[in-house]
């Protein structure tokens, strides 16, 4: 739990209004908050409407409230930031993210979290196709069902799916380390399923409570990885 | 969007209009659809014809439809577009249009589709075409950014190559000349050099030669080479599909009262009951199909 995501600043919320402001005006103010790190720590952005690109590249210790829908990459690159979307989010959400927090309350689309070397991202509905694509560090929790191909070439972090995983999930996964609790379609080449030890149900309970998510018994899921028999896991293949 | 009430028929136009108004900026080069509503009289064909010529008098077409083929009705005017409902069977009247009148387009023909499509933003198309007062049982837009061939109020879609079917495609498709030329030897006519209209044209085939919506379109799965989502309307209903790897955008969402598909859920939520509706992404290379159920 980060103290950002606790405890925003009282008093200093800045509300701009999409439908009124120009996007980009709203991405730069958010840039400057960067060099300066002076300005609102509190923002509420109204009418979103889907717009992409929301919130993209922040590099700020804020906390910024989208009220509706984001469209594509929204909070993409975020860094310390903590951006939450009271709606669902379109392809790609949090990709790239270095640290900070995402929070989605309804559903996002496919890719969230491709690539997202740390921070954590919070799936409240479902998650589409290709979450934590190629993850590199970050840590996703879906409060509920993961789309195909998910955590396709994941490198490391950790995906935990409360609901199920469509097929081929975990192809040619390297050390990510997955759990879900409901069913899975099918797994990946190279990605198998793996004991569940104490060390494995307390680092799933952990995340949940840092997710702020109730209700889910973390005993209950199983946890997926990589078996290490593709190529580059050969040391004859190293350079 | 498939209307599952009457309520929901009786503003398919203005709720598709929202939808199309949402995406704009995903295809600003142009705009379609494909209304189901009015169902022709039997031995009767509903046909939408285009005519480049904004100044058209479409009360001398119907005239002269009516004269070569024996019966049609008052042309029912939107824009560059007429729907007349005509006494005699498609080829009749595609045939009557190459003879008489080649320079005018069979968008669509059946008996109960009608296609309206146009160069230009989606919001100018919408009130261009009155699509707010138009009512219907289900309905097919598209928003339009060219990539494999010119922007053309012929080659935006829907496509419509069959008799009541439509199709609209997010992708692009690697082997549409060689399943063109294919296709022409079935029989399939094309009109232009754009690869939505060959995977409309090979549905159309593939029913034409006994397959239901749902075999034709687990035949794309072997037969066409490319990336997609579509979107295809029939007399009945509307089926989805998506290619295996799944890469092009859709959401599905259905409540009570309606089934909607688009790009992204922005065209979604602007319609009634969105917030409580059922919503997910289609799964790859599987058939997802709504049809009416007959009275």
């Amino acid at each position: 739990m980060t103290a950002v995501a606790a405890s925003p600043p009282v008093g200093a919320v800045e509300t701009v209004d999409l439908a009124v402001t120009p996007l980009r005006e709203l991405n730069q103010r958010l840039h400057h908050l960067a060099r300066d790190d002076t300005g609102p720590g509190h923002w509420r952005v109204l009418h979103p409407n889907g717009a992409h690109a929301l919130a993209c590249g922040l590099d700020a210790d804020v906390v910024v409230e989208i009220e509706g829908h984001a469209g594509y990459y929204c909070a993409g690159m975020n860094k310390r930031a903590t951006v939450r979307v009271r709606g669902s989010a379109g392809t790609g959400v949090a990709e790239n993210m270095m640290s900070g927090r995402v929070v989605v309350e309804g559903n996002a689309s496919q890719s969230a979290a491709a690539t997202a070397h740390g921070g954590l991202l919070v799936v409240h509905g479902d998650a589409a196709a290709r979450c934590a694509i190629s993850l590199k560090g970050a840590d996703v929790v879906v409060r509920g069902s993961v789309g195909h191909m998910s955590a396709f070439m994941a490198q490391t972090g950790r995906l935990v799916v409360c609901g199920d995983a469509g097929e081929a999930l975990g192809d040619s996964i390297y050390e990510a380390r997955l759990y879900v609790a409901g069913d899975v379609d099918g797994l990946g080449a190279d990605c198998v399923e793996k004991e569940m030890r104490a060390e494995h149900v307390h680092e799933v309970r952990e995340l949940l409570e840092r997710a702020q998510i109730d209700g889910v018994d973390p005993a209950a899921f199983r946890r997926y990885g990589s078996e290490r028999r593709l190529y580059t896991f050969k040391v004859d293949n190293a350079y | 969007m498939f209307a599952k009430s009457e309520e929901v028929e009786a503003r398919l136009g203005a709720d598709l209009a929202a939808m199309l108004v949402q995406l704009s900026d995903r295809g600003p080069d142009s705009a379609g659809v494909a209304f189901y509503r009015d169902e022709a009289p039997p031995r009767s064909t509903k046909v939408t014809l285009y005519s480049a010529d904004p100044g058209e008098d479409w009360g001398v077409v119907a005239a002269a439809l009516r004269e070569a083929l024996g019966g049609a009705g008052e042309p029912a005017v939107r824009a560059t577009h007429a729907c007349i409902v005509v006494e005699a069977d498609a080829e009749e009247v595609e045939r009557w249009a190459v003879d008489a009148r080649p320079d005018l387009r069979v968008m669509s023909a059946g008996s109960v589709i009608e296609v309206y499509k146009e160069v230009g933003r989606p919001e100018a198309f919408a009130r261009q075409f009155a699509l707010d007062d138009v009512r219907g049982t289900h309905a097919l837009g598209h928003t339009r950014m060219a990539t494999e061939s010119r922007v053309t109020t012929e080659a935006s879609h829907p496509f419509s190559t069959g008799l009541d079917v439509c199709l609209v495609h997010n992708g692009s498709l690697s082997n549409h000349n060689r399943l063109r030329l294919a296709l022409r030897r079935e029989g399939i006519p094309f009109r232009t050099d754009n690869d939505t209209e060959v995977a409309a044209g090979y549905l159309a085939w593939r029913m034409r030669e006994g397959a239901t919506l749902e075999q034709a379109l687990e035949g794309c799965l072997d037969d066409l080479d490319g990336f997609y989502t579509f979107l295809v309307g029939t007399a009945d209903g509307f089926a989805v599909l998506r290619d295996p790897i799944a890469c092009k955008p859709a959401v599905l969402a259905e409540t009570d009262d309606w089934v909607a598909m688009a790009s992204e859920y922005r065209a979604i939520a602007v319609l009634p009951g969105a917030e409580d509706a059922r919503v997910w992404e289609p799964s790859p290379g599987v058939v997802y199909a709504w049809e009416r159920v007959a009275a």
